[in-house]
């Protein structure tokens, strides 16, 4: 029994891969959050007046909340206290401005963007995809721009979103996740840099699945960045964000803020997979990931589907929810949450049902191995007007190994009695008569628990754009590695 | 040289030993027969030879094609080409059948140095055996196991041993929870198994399975130690008298334990 413990411990101890530093020039500010910080950021990007006034509102709302320490303590994690005036807000690479081609972009950015297995030159001509690479906190190339504006759909930067759509922005920014939402959403209003835009006009499918890569580079910098993306009536858009980070050994800040709003109609699938460094195998360094993602399916018969692969970051804190405003819409959330190692995570959705009919579909899967905790959190939230809101919740955890825990805390309010709920959780252990069977049949160990992990995975998995779920399978193994011995 | 020599096999499981000295010699081409009261230690020793990490060898040799099978992980002992057809065969969900059989073929041809096999190559071989055991194509996109009935699941084992084509192939009590049609259908997947380079244990409690498996050798297993070896004979005998007087035989010649 032993060696096959310790065969599930050693899988879990590969080394990260995605762990080198790029060498480039960065134009950064001092360490240090205040009023003046806040309006260095906004006057460095260029920001109209409505933007600094916001970012000023949210700054002076988080600063209330740091001085009152209500920084959430709620969620089943253990960190040592952020300070946050030991942080950069913001680090840009050095560049020319107005990029008009991939030619012109710094060779060594290009570079790094090559060992993330995303080489925009070769991105460019491939169909299908389009990437917008967040490279720090400041966009630095977009592809297929002109494709897309052919059909009329914004890709950009949210900098340039704020330059040339300013009423879009107006409009919908802080519309579903206000900068009173969360400590760490008021922070992310604050200081946030960057991040993309998107939107989709009335009756339009976009073309293309658009996909952005983040990156946190710079060393001590937090990374700040905030989606928005508008599905307008009738409209439809896939988008797909992968992360990385180089192994440093302090830990690093990300707090983003997604926000996603689908009109009458309209669908937005949004899919993710994280793969921020997740620290060493003693728990030193990684990332820090607290994010808050919402979409608003605001219009009739809309739908919102969040699909996440979470297997990087020391910690990660997030529920991508959905609130079901429109009748008829449906909200979806598909979740996949490795840890291994000493990591922590505490993952979930809220499904918040306002409209008549409207449904809700919840499959997580969580994975521990090593010494890694794994939290579902989930909050169904059935309210009155809700007649005829449905939901199905499936919430599994599977354990690899003695030393790992997994932990489920789902919440139901129903205000409305015609709501008809379904859950259902199973908690397993990856049994050494299913490891012996794969062995048998001639799978190494470490196969064999990758083969069994991805089996488990595969409700989640098949959500995914194709490529992605390739991507998704192979970064799973590499993430159990060393989990068997 | 003969395909698997055991010498004085003792093995424990939990700290209890099971086999007390095994001796047997089998050669390519031979069926032998393993019989048993229950808990005699049949099935510790299909285990054992398949190495589980579960059942410890506490002494002994056993030598397969002249290498310490002893030395081995399960891995590589499938690879050298001990194959063991479960007696309750695991479930695998969301891994679908072709899949997991595709990449156990590889995973051995892998290890001995051969081309791995393609999904357009893999899947004529594939339906050849699945018509060989009259099993329904359907069955293979589900997931390795899951849902199958007793019956189907003996079959997939069948099944994939006709695609794995080990040296040595061991039964462990497949015949049981099969009823007569499946039990007929799963002797036929064995008997076109047979062949001069292939050798099978047989694992069984019953006599009833080698009316359709003609074996060449039947032991009789008795706490932990082969009591009586002959030919197919024995097992008709077993079948008439029972296991007490045999049980009762090997108390009396049996060295007192120490």
């Amino acid at each position: 029994m032993s060696t096959n413990l310790d065969t599930i411990r050693s899988l879990a101890e590969r080394d990260y891969k995605w762990g080198f530093v790029t060498d480039i020039e960065d134009d950064r500010i001092p360490k240090g959050l205040n009023e003046g910080i806040v309006r260095i950021i906004s006057a460095k990007k260029n920001e109209p007046e409505f933007m600094l006034e916001w970012r000023l509102k949210a700054y002076r709302h988080w600063a209330s909340l740091e001085q009152a320490q209500a920084e959430p303590t709620w969620a089943n994690v253990k960190y040592a206290p952020i300070d946050y005036q030991n942080i950069i807000y913001y680090s840009a690479p050095k560049q020319k401005p107005g990029l008009k081609s991939l030619d012109e972009l710094d060779p060594e950015i290009l570079r790094t963007y090559e060992k993330l297995g995303i080489p925009l030159a070769e991105q460019k001509m491939l169909a299908g995809v389009a990437v917008d690479a967040v490279f720090d906190s400041v966009s630095v190339a977009t592809t297929f721009k002109a494709k897309l504006s052919e059909v009329g759909v914004i890709f950009c930067s949210f900098s340039e979103a704020v330059q040339k759509h300013p009423d879009l922005v107006k409009k919908y920014l802080g519309s579903v996740v206000p900068h009173t939402d969360n400590f760490f959403a008021a922070l992310n209003a604050a200081v946030f840099t960057d991040g993309s835009f998107v939107y989709v006009p009335k009756g339009v499918r976009c073309p293309m699945e658009l996909s952005t890569y983040f990156r946190i580079n710079a060393a001590e910098t937090g990374q700040f960045e905030r989606t928005l993306i508008v599905a307008d009536e009738g409209a439809s858009v896939s988008y797909l964000e992968g992360c990385t980070a180089p192994i440093r050994d302090e830990n690093q800040l990300h707090a983003a803020v997604v926000e996603l709003i689908a009109l009458d109609n309209a669908q937005i699938k949004y899919s993710t997979v994280q793969n921020w460094y997740p620290g060493d195998k003693n728990g030193k360094g990684g990332i820090y990931n607290f994010v808050t993602k919402r979409g608003k399916c605001a219009g009739a018969n809309s739908k919102i589907s969040w699909t996440q692969v979470e297997t990087g970051s020391a910690i990660t804190w997030k529920y991508p929810s959905c609130i079901l405003q429109g009748d008829n819409s449906v909200g979806e959330f598909y979740s996949v949450a490795l840890t291994n190692n000493y990591q922590q995570a505490d993952t979930g959705t809220k499904m918040i049902h306002l409209g008549k009919n409207t449904s809700s579909t919840i499959v997580s899967k969580g994975i521990s191995a090593g010494h890694g905790q794994n939290t579902y959190r989930g909050m169904v939230k059935i309210m009155k007007g809700a007649t005829g809101a449905r939901n199905y919740t499936q919430c599994d955890s599977l354990l690899i190994g003695d030393q790992c825990g997994a932990h489920t805390f789902p919440y139901i309010e129903v205000k409305n009695s015609t709501a008809r709920m379904e859950h259902e959780a199973s908690t397993s252990k990856i049994g050494e008569d299913q490891l012996f069977y794969l062995q048998q049949r001639g799978l190494k160990a470490e196969d064999a628990v990758s083969m069994i992990v991805n089996g488990f995975c595969k409700q989640v998995f098949r959500e995914l754009p194709m490529e992605f779920a390739v991507e998704a399978q192979k970064l799973l193994s590499v993430s159990l590695e060393g989990s068997v011995g | 040289m003969s395909l698997l020599k055991i010498k004085n096999l003792h093995a424990t499981v939990a700290g209890h030993e099971i086999l007390k000295g095994i001796d047997l010699t089998i050669n390519a081409g031979e069926v032998h027969s393993i019989m048993g009261p229950n808990g005699s230690g049949k099935s510790t020793l299909a285990q054992v030879l398949s190495r589980r990490a579960t059942y410890e060898v506490t002494a002994g040799e056993v030598l397969f094609k002249g290498k310490d099978l002893v030395a081995m992980k399960p891995e590589e002992a499938a690879c050298e080409g001990v194959f063991l057809a479960f007696q309750y065969p695991v479930e695998i969900p969301g891994i679908g059948n072709a899949y997991f059989l595709r990449s156990a073929l590889n995973a051995m041809r892998k290890y001995r140095g051969e081309d791995e096999v393609d999904a357009m190559d893999f899947l004529p071989m594939y339906r050849e055996k699945l018509k060989l055991l009259e099993m329904d194509e359907k069955l293979m996109s589900r997931s390795v196991n899951e849902g199958f009935s007793g019956g189907e699941k003996k079959r997939n084992e069948i099944l994939q041993m006709a695609v794995l084509e080990p040296k040595l192939a061991i039964l462990d009590e497949t015949d049981s929870g099969l009823d007569i049609d499946a039990l007929r259908i799963v002797a036929k997947g064995v008997n076109a198994m047979r062949s001069p380079e292939r050798a099978m244990l047989v694992v069984t409690h019953y006599q009833r399975l080698l009316n359709y498996i003609a074996t060449d050798f039947v032991h009789v297993l008795v706490d932990g130690r082969i009591v009586r070896s002959g030919g197919p004979e024995l097992a008709l005998e077993l079948e008439e008298k029972g296991y007490g007087w045999i049980e009762a035989e090997a108390r009396q010649t049996a060295p007192a334990s120490v």
